[in-house]
C-alpha cells in the first residue's frame, strides 16, 4: 500500500503534446508508471511515445480505463481540464500547472463538490511537483531516483524542498511510502490535513515528514488534527523565518497576512501539538532518522 | 498587482459604488486647477502611492483655498512618502488626487478578501471604520462582521442586508449599502481581484454612503484576461530591481542583509535565507530562478544579485533533480567567467550527479567555495563575508 498511487494506477496525461509534458511523460514511462493515455483537444488519434492521444478525458477513460490524471495544461485552460477530469470519473488528479488564477481554483473546488463523496475526485496541486510512490509509480516532475521505497510519508508545499528532504532520507538509507506535493498556491486541491489523514490510514506509512512554509492556515489546521487524532509521529520543517510580512515569496500562497501564518508561529503551533520540528533544512533527514531510531528502541 | 486609489475608485464607480467627486493632477498647478473645476471651498489632496497609512505620513491634506492646494501638493510631488507599509525607502509621489471634502457622521470598514480557510471570497466589515483592520481586530474584535460568498450563485441580497443591519446602517440606507456591497463583490469577481478595501466607507451628513478611500489588488495570474487592469501597473511604485527581475521571469525580493542568494524553488529559497540567518548572517535577497537552472538564468541571477551594492558574498544553492549538477555547475562556471564577481561565491549543489558537479567547480580555477549541505554553505558564506568585509577596500565592478 501507499497513498493515491501504485502499480495498478492507470494514468492519463492531459496536455501530453506540450514540450515539457512530453519530457515528463517520458520520464514517468521510464520510471515504470502505467501511462495509458494522453488528452489534447483536437489531437485525438495521435500518439506520444506510443501512448494514444484522445480529444476528451471521457474518451480516454472509456478506451483505456484511466483512473488517474496528470494535468500539464497552460494556466488559462488548466481549471477547465481539472473539471473535465472530475466529470470523467478520474479518481485522483495531480495538477502541475503554476499560475492558475485563484478564482478559477475557487470554481474548481466548488465544482468538485457536485459529486457525492464516494465518486469525488481527489486533487493535489496545482503548482506542485507531483506525487510519487517510490518503486511503483511517479505522477509529476520530480526526479524519481532520489526516492527510496520505504515507510516515510512526505507532504510538502514546496517542490525543491521536498526533494531536499527525500535526498537526505536516501543518504540515511531511509525510504518513502509516498511523497505528495500539495503546491504553493493559496487555494489548492488538498490540504496538509487531507494528506495526513491518508497517511494515518496507510499501513505502509510509519512516520510523516511535513514541509510547510509561511502563509495560509493549513499548517495550523494540520496541528489540530495531529494533536487530536494522529497516532503516527510527525516531523516538520517550516520555511520562511526570515520572510518579511506582507510580501509574496515566490509562491503565490507564501504571504503572511494573519496570525498563525508566520514561520515562527507555525513552528510554535506544531511543536505544541507534539510535532518534532527540524530547526534547519539540513537536518530534516537526521531528525527523521532520530525519531525512527527512538521508535525502534 | 496594486493600483492607485483613484484608479480603484474609477473601477468601483463603474460597478455602482458611490465615490466623492475628484480629479487627478501631475503638478501643483494642475492640482489647483482641478480644485477650481470641482468647485466648492474645501478639498482633500491625497498623494497617490501604493501603500496604506498615507494620512499619518503627511500624504493626505485638507485644503481651503487654491493656494493651500498649490503649497500642499508642491510639498508632495517628487518626495518619497514613508508610511508604516512602505519600508524606510518610501514610495515616490508623482500623482496627486484632489477630491471635494465631505462631511460625514460615521465611518465603516469594508474589505473583500480571498479566504483561504473557506476557499471562497469573504466579506469582512466593521462599524469601527477609519482604523486599520489589524487595529480593529485587536481593539474591537466584536465589531467585525464576516460573510463568505457561495461561488456558484454569488453574493445574495439577503447576505448584503444582513451585513448592513449588523453594521447598524440606518434602515433608510439599506438599499444603498446593498448596492455598495454588490458593486464591490462584482468588481472583485469580474476583474479577478484578490483584495478590495474601502476604509472608510462613510455615511455622509446628508445621508449618502460614499467610499472615501479605496484599495484594490489584482491576481497577477489572471491579468492575461484583463488587459485594461494590467495597463494600470505603475512601475514607479515598485522596487526597480524587483520590477527588472519580474520582467526577466525571476522572482526577486530585496532585503537588508549582505549575503546574496541564488536558489531554485521558492521553498528552498526561503529555507536558504533562514539558514543564513541561523548561521549568523543576514540574507540580501530572496531569489527563485525556477526549476530549470540554465546557464543564462544563472548568469542573469548573478547580475541581478550583484546590482545590490550591499552584497558582500553570494550563496548559490541548487537542487538539480531533472537537470544534473554537472550541467548546473557548467552554468555557474560560464556565468562567472563571463561576468566575474568580486565577492566570495559559495556554491552548494545537491541531487543528480553531484560529484561530477563538484569536480567541474573544483577544476574551473575560479575561487568558488564549495559546500555539501545547506548549513555548511551558510556557515561558509557568513565566514567568507566576515573575512571579506574586513578588507573593505574592495572596488565594485559595475
Amino acid at each position: 500500500m501507499s497513498i493515491f498511487l501504485d502499480r495498478s494506477s492507470r494514468v492519463v496525461v492531459q496536455g501530453i503534446t506540450g514540450r515539457m509534458a512530453q519530457f515528463h511523460a517520458k520520464e514517468m514511462l521510464e520510471y515504470g508508471t502505467n501511462v495509458v493515455a494522453g488528452v489534447v483537444p483536437g489531437k485525438g488519434g495521435e500518439t506520444v511515445f506510443g501512448v494514444p492521444v484522445f480529444d476528451t478525458v471521457k474518451q480516454a477513460v472509456a478506451a483505456t480505463g484511466a483512473d488517474t490524471s496528470l494535468v500539464f495544461v497552460p494556466p488559462p485552460f488548466a481549471a477547465d481540464s481539472i473539471m473535465e477530469a472530475a466529470d470523467a470519473g478520474i479518481r485522483y488528479c495531480v495538477c502541475i500547472t503554476d499560475g492558475i488564477p485563484a478564482q478559477d481554483m475557487i470554481l474548481v473546488k466548488r465544482y468538485m463538490m457536485r459529486y457525492p463523496r464516494d465518486r469525488r475526485m481527489v486533487l493535489t496541486g496545482p503548482n506542485c511537483a507531483g506525487t510519487i510512490s517510490p518503486g511503483k509509480a511517479l505522477l509529476g516532475i520530480m526526479p524519481g531516483h532520489i526516492y527510496l521505497p520505504g515507510n516515510v510519508g512526505i507532504v510538502s508545499r514546496s517542490g525543491t524542498l521536498g526533494y531536499e528532504a527525500a535526498q537526505q532520507l536516501k543518504d540515511h538509507g531511509i525510504g518513502v511510502s509516498t511523497s505528495v506535493g500539495i503546491g504553493g498556491d493559496p487555494i489548492n486541491g488538498s490540504s496538509f490535513r487531507d494528506i495526513l489523514e491518508r497517511f494515518e490510514a496507510d499501513p505502509e506509512t510509519h512516520i510523516v515528514c511535513m514541509i510547510g512554509e509561511i502563509g495560509g492556515p493549513q499548517e495550523a489546521e494540520a496541528a489540530v488534527y495531529i494533536q487530536e487524532t494522529m497516532t503516527k509521529p510527525v516531523i516538520a520543517y517550516i520555511a520562511g523565518l526570515t520572510a518579511p510580512k506582507g510580501r509574496t515569496m515566490g509562491h503565490a500562497g507564501a504571504i503572511i497576512s494573519a496570525f498563525g501564518e508566520s514561520a515562527s508561529e507555525k513552528v510554535e503551533i506544531l511543536s505544541a501539538a507534539g510535532v518534532t520540528v527540524a530547526e534547519n533544512p539540513s537536518v530534516i533527514g537526521d531528525t527523521v532518522a532520530r525519531v525512527l531510531n527512538k521508535r525502534a528502541a | 498587482m496594486d493600483i492607485h486609489e483613484y484608479q480603484a475608485k474609477e473601477i468601483l464607480a463603474k460597478f455602482g459604488v458611490a465615490v466623492p467627486q475628484g480629479a487627478l493632477a501631475y503638478s501643483p498647478e494642475q492640482a489647483a486647477y482641478r480644485a477650481r473645476e470641482l468647485g466648492g471651498s474645501r478639498w482633500i489632496v491625497k498623494a497617490q502611492v501604493h501603500a496604506g497609512g498615507r494620512g499619518k505620513a503627511g500624504g493626505v491634506k485638507l485644503c481651503q483655498s487654491e493656494h493651500e492646494i498649490h503649497d500642499a501638493t508642491d510639498d508632495m510631488f517628487g518626495r518619497k512618502l514613508v508610511t508604516h507599509q512602505t519600508g524606510p525607502e518610501g514610495k515616490g509621489i508623482y500623482r496627486v488626487y484632489v477630491e471635494s471634502a465631505v462631511d460625514f457622521d460615521r465611518e465603516i470598514y469594508l474589505g473583500f478578501v480571498l479566504d483561504r480557510t473557506s476557499q471562497r471570497i469573504m466579506i469582512v466589515a466593521s462599524s469601527e471604520g477609519g482604523m486599520e483592520i489589524e487595529e480593529i481586530s485587536a481593539t474591537r474584535p466584536d465589531s467585525i462582521v464576516r460573510s463568505t460568498v457561495e461561488p456558484a450563485v454569488g453574493l445574495q441580497e439577503f447576505q448584503a442586508r444582513e451585513i448592513s443591519y449588523a453594521l447598524g446602517v440606518p434602515t433608510a440606507l439599506t438599499q444603498q449599502m446593498v448596492r455598495t456591497l454588490q458593486g464591490c463583490y462584482r468588481a472583485f469577481r469580474d476583474l479577478d481581484a484578490t483584495m478590495v478595501e474601502i476604509n472608510p466607507l462613510v455615511i455622509t451628513s446628508d445621508n449618502r454612503i460614499l467610499a472615501l478611500d479605496a484599495k484594490m489588488t489584482f491576481d497577477g495570474n489572471a491579468l492575461f484576461r484583463h488587459p485594461h487592469v494590467a495597463e494600470l501597473r505603475d512601475k514607479s511604485q515598485e522596487d526597480p530591481r524587483e520590477a527588472r527581475a519580474a520582467d526577466r521571469g525571476l522572482a526577486y525580493i530585496g532585503l537588508a542583509g549582505n549575503i546574496g542568494c541564488i536558489v531554485n524553488g521558492a521553498g528552498l529559497a526561503m529555507a536558504t535565507m533562514d539558514t543564513i540567518k541561523l548561521a549568523g548572517g543576514e540574507p540580501a535577497n530572496f531569489l527563485d530562478i525556477g526549476g530549470g537552472a540554465t546557464p543564462e538564468r544563472v548568469a542573469k541571477a548573478f547580475r541581478l544579485v550583484m546590482s545590490d551594492e550591499n552584497v558582500q558574498a553570494i550563496l548559490v544553492n541548487i537542487f538539480a533533480g531533472i537537470n544534473r549538477c554537472d550541467w548546473v555547475a557548467e552554468g555557474v562556471v560560464q556565468a562567472l567567467k563571463a561576468n566575474p564577481v568580486d565577492v566570495p561565491v559559495i556554491v552548494r549543489l545537491s541531487g543528480t550527479n553531484v560529484e561530477e558537479g563538484q569536480k567541474i567547480l573544483a577544476r574551473s580555477g575560479l575561487p568558488i567555495i564549495r559546500a555539501a549541505t545547506l548549513m555548511e554553505a551558510a556557515e561558509r558564506a557568513v565566514t567568507a563575508w566576515r573575512n571579506d568585509s574586513k578588507q573593505n577596500t574592495r572596488m565594485r565592478a559595475v
